[in-house]
């Protein structure tokens, strides 16, 4: 089964056209990394999917539910997929724990002490269970990074979306949250990732796409893509941002 | 090591600070010893002129009428206290009944028993959540909802067909009293803060209105002084506040615009008038759209024009909050799939007003001194009641001392608001770790 289609989907901003007759499939359990240059319209794409961002033309399907207007399909797409972001977005003012909790207790109806069991379990899987009390602006970049992991899955998605989780993170910290991607993506979470880490593209993901000024361009394994390059485009990306290794 | 971690000597206590801050250039010093030369002048001109050559009391003649001619000779060298000792009733509690005026005293005292049990923070806990709690203030609710049906129901019989209906008032009439007491109650085991506020506020109006529990009852007309400035701005402010935040999200609604639209209407139109024309309109105006033999209370009215007005003022504020909150936050509750009123109760509210705490309480301050206007439509405030106390031949030349007997009263308040507002922001920020 499929867990998001995606069929000529295409998005304007006014008349600027960002996404453009965007078709893409994501089976259950596959792992996708999306990449491309800024302003390419991959945010856009993986913000379409839970609905941050609505489409203008084409169909979106999550999980057997199509994405409309509808607000109850909405709700049911929402519980079923997480989210992380680039700037973590915890709530500042609720302590960690509180943090995890918030929408298993109001959205899943979860008993407190239930929510806060499962919460400290993720927690502990990302390896921060020391800091449940503390408030998210005493934790590092790559501990809140992994907060907003923790706190996704504590709603038990079937499919996690991960914008550019790596982005606003000091170097030193990027490990940390990509080995949690990774153990992430073993234990066989569907995830669609917009990322520039190529070493984790290559590890775990069944497939890389490339997009550019709102079309995907290029896919298909890590390996040929990032091997052989069949457009130009795609060619003068992996050396721009190869340049640097 | 260790003493390394200690900055050198000679740059913390209170010598080094005075001799950087105060004494630091030539300049400086001479600055200084010139503002202690002018502050030391003035403090003992000030406590000379209100302490040592104050007069407390003047005699009386037979008639009871003060005889102020030794406050009149040290005119400009002593204070003439003695006047807020004649008057002070009169300036605090009005017109009310003399032999009554215990209860305004009460009233006084419960508003700022009130104000000092909410700076608490385990008021503001959840109390005890259990459905039995909450059927017995639903019971309560029910029950007065019952009487005030029955009432309406009389009205329009009796307005509309001049006809009574066979009811059972006496007994509804009870039934409401103990519906009130239930849903108090039921408000103070469920939401302690609430069920205070609930309480106190329906307990200040059972003691100014009287007519129940063996209290005479006292006209509004005869009410005056501090409680009437304690009653618009506590009653305006508590009502006003909930408004404010729901036009405030109103106007930044993208779902609903014509929602939008009425906020911004309302909010523009309010402000767009003097707070005056506003209590002049709910005065004067007001009554002549009302069928004849309907009076709304003029005390009533003027509460709901303070209402409305401090409600547009604070929804732009709390607006400010809304805008200031970043983008992010929304997008991470939409994500993880709160509802709307979920994600402004939980995350964005919280946040919003805690950033507005400054203005919010500039807001609230400016609206306590600005019920003073409400002596134009005839309402005898705490100011008021100073001019009407100075109105009284003997005492006439002693505006100063009264003037500075209500800005003493009017700081207590303010400066109490300020105080409890930057307490507040302090602890919030703590929470955060910042």
């Amino acid at each position: 089964m499929n867990a998001i289609v995606l069929d000529k989907v295409n998005k304007w901003y006014g008349t600027m056209h960002v996404l453009r007759d965007i078709s893409l499939t994501v089976a259950t359990g596959e792992k996708v990394v999306v990449c491309g240059p800024s302003g390419s319209g991959k945010s856009t794409m993986i913000r379409c999917i839970n609905r941050l961002e609505t489409h203008q033309e084409g169909s979106i399907v999550v999980d057997g539910t199509e994405l409309t207007d509808d607000l109850r399909s909405l709700d049911t797409i929402r519980r079923e997929v997480g989210m992380v972001f680039q700037s973590f977005n915890l709530f500042p003012h609720l302590t960690i724990l509180e943090n995890c909790t918030l929408a298993p207790i109001w959205v899943r109806k979860m008993p407190k002490a239930e929510a806060e069991a499962l919460a400290m379990s993720y927690l502990e899987r990302v390896k921060i269970p020391e800091q449940a009390k503390k408030y998210p602006g005493q934790l590092s970049g790559g501990q809140q990074q992994r907060v907003a992991i923790a706190r996704a899955l504590c709603m038990r998605p079937k499919i996690m979306l991960f914008d550019e989780p790596t982005s606003a993170l000091d170097p030193e910290m990027i490990k940390e949250v990509l080995d949690t991607m990774i153990g992430l993506a073993q234990s066989g979470m569907t995830m669609v990732c917009v990322t520039h880490e190529m070493g984790f593209a290559r590890q775990v993901a069944d497939r890389v796409v490339f997009m550019d000024r709102g079309e995907i361009v290029e896919s298909g394994p890590p390996s040929t893509l990032f091997e052989a390059p069949k457009t130009d485009r795609l060619k003068l990306f992996l050396s721009q941002i190869l340049r640097g290794d | 090591m260790s003493d390394r971690t200690q900055p050198p000597a000679g740059l913390v206590g209170p010598i080094p600070w005075l001799r950087k801050n105060l004494f630091g250039s030539w300049i400086s010093t001479a600055i200084t010893l010139l503002l202690i030369y002018l502050i030391a002048k003035i403090v003992i001109a000030l406590f000379a002129w209100g302490v040592v050559n104050a007069i407390w009391r003047v005699p009386y003649n037979q008639n009871g009428i003060a005889q102020t001619a030794i406050c009149q000779d040290a005119k400009g060298l002593g204070a003439c206290w003695a006047v807020i000792g004649d008057k002070y009733r009169l300036i605090l509690f009005g017109r009310f009944p003399y032999d009554e005026q215990w209860r305004p005293a009460i009233v006084v005292v419960l508003f700022v028993a009130l104000f000092v049990l909410s700076t608490i923070k385990a008021v503001w806990r959840k109390g005890i959540v259990s459905p039995a709690v909450r059927y017995i203030a639903l019971a309560g609710a029910g029950l007065i909802l019952l009487d005030n049906l029955a009432g309406l129901l009389e009205t329009i019989a009796a307005v509309g067909f001049g006809q009574h209906l066979p009811l059972p008032f006496d007994l509804l009439a009870i039934l409401n009293t103990v519906g009130k007491c239930l849903l108090i109650a039921g408000l103070l085991l469920l939401w302690p803060a609430i069920g205070v506020w609930v309480g106190t506020l329906a307990l200040i109006l059972v003691l100014m209105f009287g007519g129940i529990l063996g209290l005479a009852p006292v006209a509004v007309d005869y009410w005056g002084g501090l409680p009437i400035t304690l009653i618009l701005a506590t009653f305006g402010l508590a009502f006003a506040f909930p408004i404010a935040v729901l036009v405030a999200l109103g106007r930044r609604s993208t779902q609903l615009p014509a929602v939008k639209m009425l906020c911004v209407v309302y909010v523009e139109l309010i402000r767009g008038v003097p707070l005056i024309s506003v209590l002049f309109m709910a005065s004067v105006m007001f009554p002549l759209f009302m069928p004849p033999g309907i009076n709304v209370d003029k005390l009533l009215r003027a509460q709901i024009a303070v209402i409305l007005f401090a409600a547009a003022y604070l929804a732009e504020v709390v607006r400010g909050g809304l805008q200031a909150l970043p983008k992010g936050q929304t997008e991470a509750a939409d994500a993880m799939g709160l509802s709307y009123w979920q994600k402004t109760a939980f995350i964005i509210l919280p946040q919003a007003l805690r950033l507005v705490i400054p203005p919010l309480v500039n807001t609230f301050i400016g609206f306590f001194k600005d019920t003073s206007l409400v002596l134009i439509i005839g309402l005898f405030d705490l100011l008021t009641m100073g001019k009407i106390a100075l109105s009284d031949p003997p005492w006439q030349s002693f505006s100063t001392e009264v003037y500075i007997t209500l800005a003493a009263i009017y700081i207590v308040f303010c400066y109490g608001m300020s105080r409890y507002s930057r307490g507040l922001e302090q602890e919030l920020n703590k929470a955060r770790g910042r």
